[in-house]
């Protein structure tokens, strides 16, 4: 299920990060990020799904202050620095909470359930948060 | 079949980590291999040899450790996840050992399967 890409020293998988979760209230956002860039760290081919809650993860405009967290979602704008161009949206999920592209900080595929679904059968290691 | 393992939840909270735990049971009982069990986000506190249920109740973490020693098998506490909740070398039980995340991406690479337990 995995293959050596041309030219690489070591072997690449395809991992896919699927966050499922709001970006505060639970810690989950956070550390799946933390797995994204050790994963990029390793050359691997890495890619990351946002549904569910999870779409909030990209919202514009996020403040933190009032709850006294550390607001890290400037980190999604610098994955591109980490050659992690690959964010899928999935469109149920952001349509159901009234959100469109132009709400999010980062530029994103949308795709559909089914696509995202048949996205998820090409990869060899999906990680869910 | 090579299997990886991530465990994302603490014990008695949630059901994940006894769900890994028969996973990997039943795995080897079919003859496969376990390359690794990874521990994440609060499933750190898997690994914490304090942990104390009352007597009528499994010890999730005393079950991690006897597998481990019974089958050889790595279970890697991730470090940032690990201090953020103060799990530190000195309250882990035996076979579990503190390393970097670099060792989950590492099982996804090596194993045929890496099979996820959270919420």
């Amino acid at each position: 299920m995995s293959e050596e890409r041309e030219g690489g020293a070591g072997q690449v998988k395809r991992f896919m990060i699927v966050n499922r979760k709001a970006p505060y209230g639970t810690i989950y956002a956070l550390e799946s990020l933390e797995v994204v860039l050790i994963g990029a760290a390793f050359d691997q081919d890495v890619s990351l799904v946002f549904l569910d809650d999870g779409v909030y993860q990209l919202k514009k405009g996020q403040r933190t202050q009032g709850i006294g967290q550390k607001n890290f979602s400037s980190t999604y704008r610098a994955l591109a620095d980490y050659d992690v161009e690959k964010l899928y949206v999935e469109r149920e999920s952001l349509e159901a909470r009234g959100l469109t592209v132009d709400d999010l900080l980062v530029p994103v595929e949308v795709l559909g359930s089914a696509e995202l679904g048949a996205l998820m059968e090409r990869q060899d290691v999906v990680l869910a948060f | 079949m090579k299997f990886g393992i991530l465990v994302n939840e603490g014990p008695y909270q949630h059901q994940a980590s006894d769900s890994a735990y028969q996973f990997a049971v039943a795995a080897l009982a079919k003859g496969h291999g376990i390359y690794r069990v990874f521990f994440y986000n609060d499933g750190v506190n898997n690994a914490n040899k304090l942990t104390e249920p009352p007597q009528d109740d499994r010890n999730v973490t005393r079950q991690w450790s006897a597998l481990a020693a019974a089958h050889d098998i790595d279970l890697v506490v991730c470090v940032a996840a690990a201090l953020r909740r103060g799990i530190k070398n000195e309250l882990l039980a035996p076979g579990f050992h503190i390393s970097g995340l670099g060792q989950l991406i590492q099982a996804g690479i090596e194993a045929d399967r890496l099979v996820v337990f959270g919420d």
